[in-house]
């Protein structure tokens, strides 16, 4: 009767405050080992992949990877003089520039968690740096937050969650809404958009980086689905996340530069121009 | 869990566990047994006076945080099924293994059926017709589990 009582309570405390994070934090560290063990076949199958490749598989990997690597470099050298332009250009306007993010490469470990809940553990924690919060980006676009940290891993809530809401803009026509889990693996929905809103099939969704947590311009979804009744006062507008939530391997963990730090780091820059940029 | 072959029980508790998180393929997510409850009631079955609501609470903790589920969702499940089974134990005990398999059954859905309590009043996004094939997945397996536990508890002699 008693266990009852007190399971009664921990939900309802875990429900609606969050006191009980510490709690939960420290009874994750306790059980790191058996989420390490259950990881562990698949680590270990990789690894050896790894350690048998044969040497012609190899050179041909390296040799993509030199060619994309080139690619991107080239890519990037552009980007870095559109960079500098924007900064300079927002200096003139005296808005406030957010440099860049700093991100961390982080691997999913191979671990089921509740089948009618969307998380994901990885393996980085409070030792990297990791915090409550932080937004989780895979190679494409933005996966999710992290909701629990333990020193060793920590957990995330992916943007399909149903109890997930991320605020999002229309690329295309900058209009703001909130782009809401649906409980399926590739579905968002965007709830709070009136009939006539400025919004298409195949518009790109990105974050808008009000409510603070995700950095603003990051892809987020494709609107798939729209269904404008005349007799509704909302559309009902369906976007499928652009991240490969069931498949990525490896995730980015961001840490948003603030704005006031880039502006001194811009100027810093802007001072002595021979020193190479340290963010990434 | 003190005593003769205490540490033999928890460890079929941490593989209980360790099953319950263990990778599976994507189709065969939503069919993942109750593996922990399965090994509770065979314990507080077998155990009665060692095995209870006390084990059934902290191990529904325990997978609460390793599952990432609202803490106290399993515990409340688990405290039940254990205080139940222990309640039945003499009755259960006797019965051959289709009929145990039923009890087995019915446990197994109060355990769910809390579950999803938890989930509607969470607001969580409710779970298909496939959420009460699990319980009967559970019952099925039943046999498999009594015997492999008994052999368990007969090797190291745990009482």
């Amino acid at each position: 009767m008693l266990a009852l009582v007190v399971s009664i309570v921990l939900m309802v405390i875990d429900h609606r405050f969050s006191q009980l994070q510490q709690l939960r934090s420290a009874l994750a560290f306790v059980t790191y080992p058996l989420h390490f063990l259950a990881d562990l076949p698949v680590t270990a199958s990789l690894w050896l992949q790894e350690v048998t490749a044969t040497r012609s598989h190899l050179l041909e990997d390296n040799s993509t990877l030199r060619a994309e690597n080139l690619k991107l470099r080239a890519e990037l050298q552009k980007f870095a003089t559109l960079q500098a332009e924007n900064v300079r250009l927002r200096n003139l306007l005296d808005a406030s520039y957010k440099v860049g993010d700093r991100v961390l490469i982080a691997e999913l470990s191979a671990v089921d968690l509740d089948p009618y809940k969307q998380q994901v553990v990885i393996n980085k924690g409070k030792a990297s740096g990791v915090y409550e919060g932080q937004a989780v980006l895979d190679a494409d676009a933005v996966m999710g937050q992290v909701i629990q940290v333990t020193p060793l891993s920590s957990t995330v809530l992916l943007i399909t969650d149903p109890s997930h809401s991320i605020p999002v803009q229309v690329l295309r026509s900058g209009l703001r809404t909130i782009a809401v889990g649906s409980g399926r693996i590739n579905e968002l929905n965007l709830p709070y958009l009136p009939t006539n809103s400025d919004i298409q099939l195949g518009d790109q969704l990105v974050t808008s980086g009000l409510g603070g947590k995700f950095p603003p311009g990051y892809p987020v979804a494709k609107v798939t689905r729209i269904n404008r009744s005349p007799d509704n006062a909302f559309a009902e507008i369906v976007a499928e996340p652009t991240a490969h939530l069931d498949r990525s391997r490896e995730v980015l963990l961001v840490w948003s530069v603030q704005p006031e730090t880039a502006l001194e780091a811009a100027a810093d820059t802007a001072a002595d121009e021979d020193q190479p940029e340290q963010e990434p | 869990m003190s005593g003769r072959g205490g540490w033999m029980v928890l460890l079929t508790f941490l593989v209980a566990l360790l099953m319950m998180i263990l990778p599976m393929p994507e189709w065969a997510r939503p069919f993942r047994p109750q593996w922990v409850s399965l090994t509770l009631i065979y314990w507080c079955i077998a155990l009665p006076h060692r095995v209870g609501v006390g084990t059934g609470f902290s191990l529904g903790i325990a997978l609460d945080v390793l599952t990432g589920t609202l803490l106290g969702q399993h515990a409340l499940g688990l405290s039940l099924v254990a205080f139940l089974a222990v309640q039945l134990h003499a009755r259960i005990r006797v019965f051959p293994f289709w009929q145990q398999a039923l009890a087995v059954l019915v446990l197994l859905v109060i355990e769910h059926l809390f579950a999803l309590w938890v989930m509607g009043a969470t607001g969580q996004a409710p779970p298909g017709l496939l959420y009460w094939v699990i319980p009967l997945i559970g019952a099925l397996l039943w046999p498999w589990v009594f015997v492999t536990l008994r052999d368990v508890r007969r090797r190291f002699k745990i009482s």
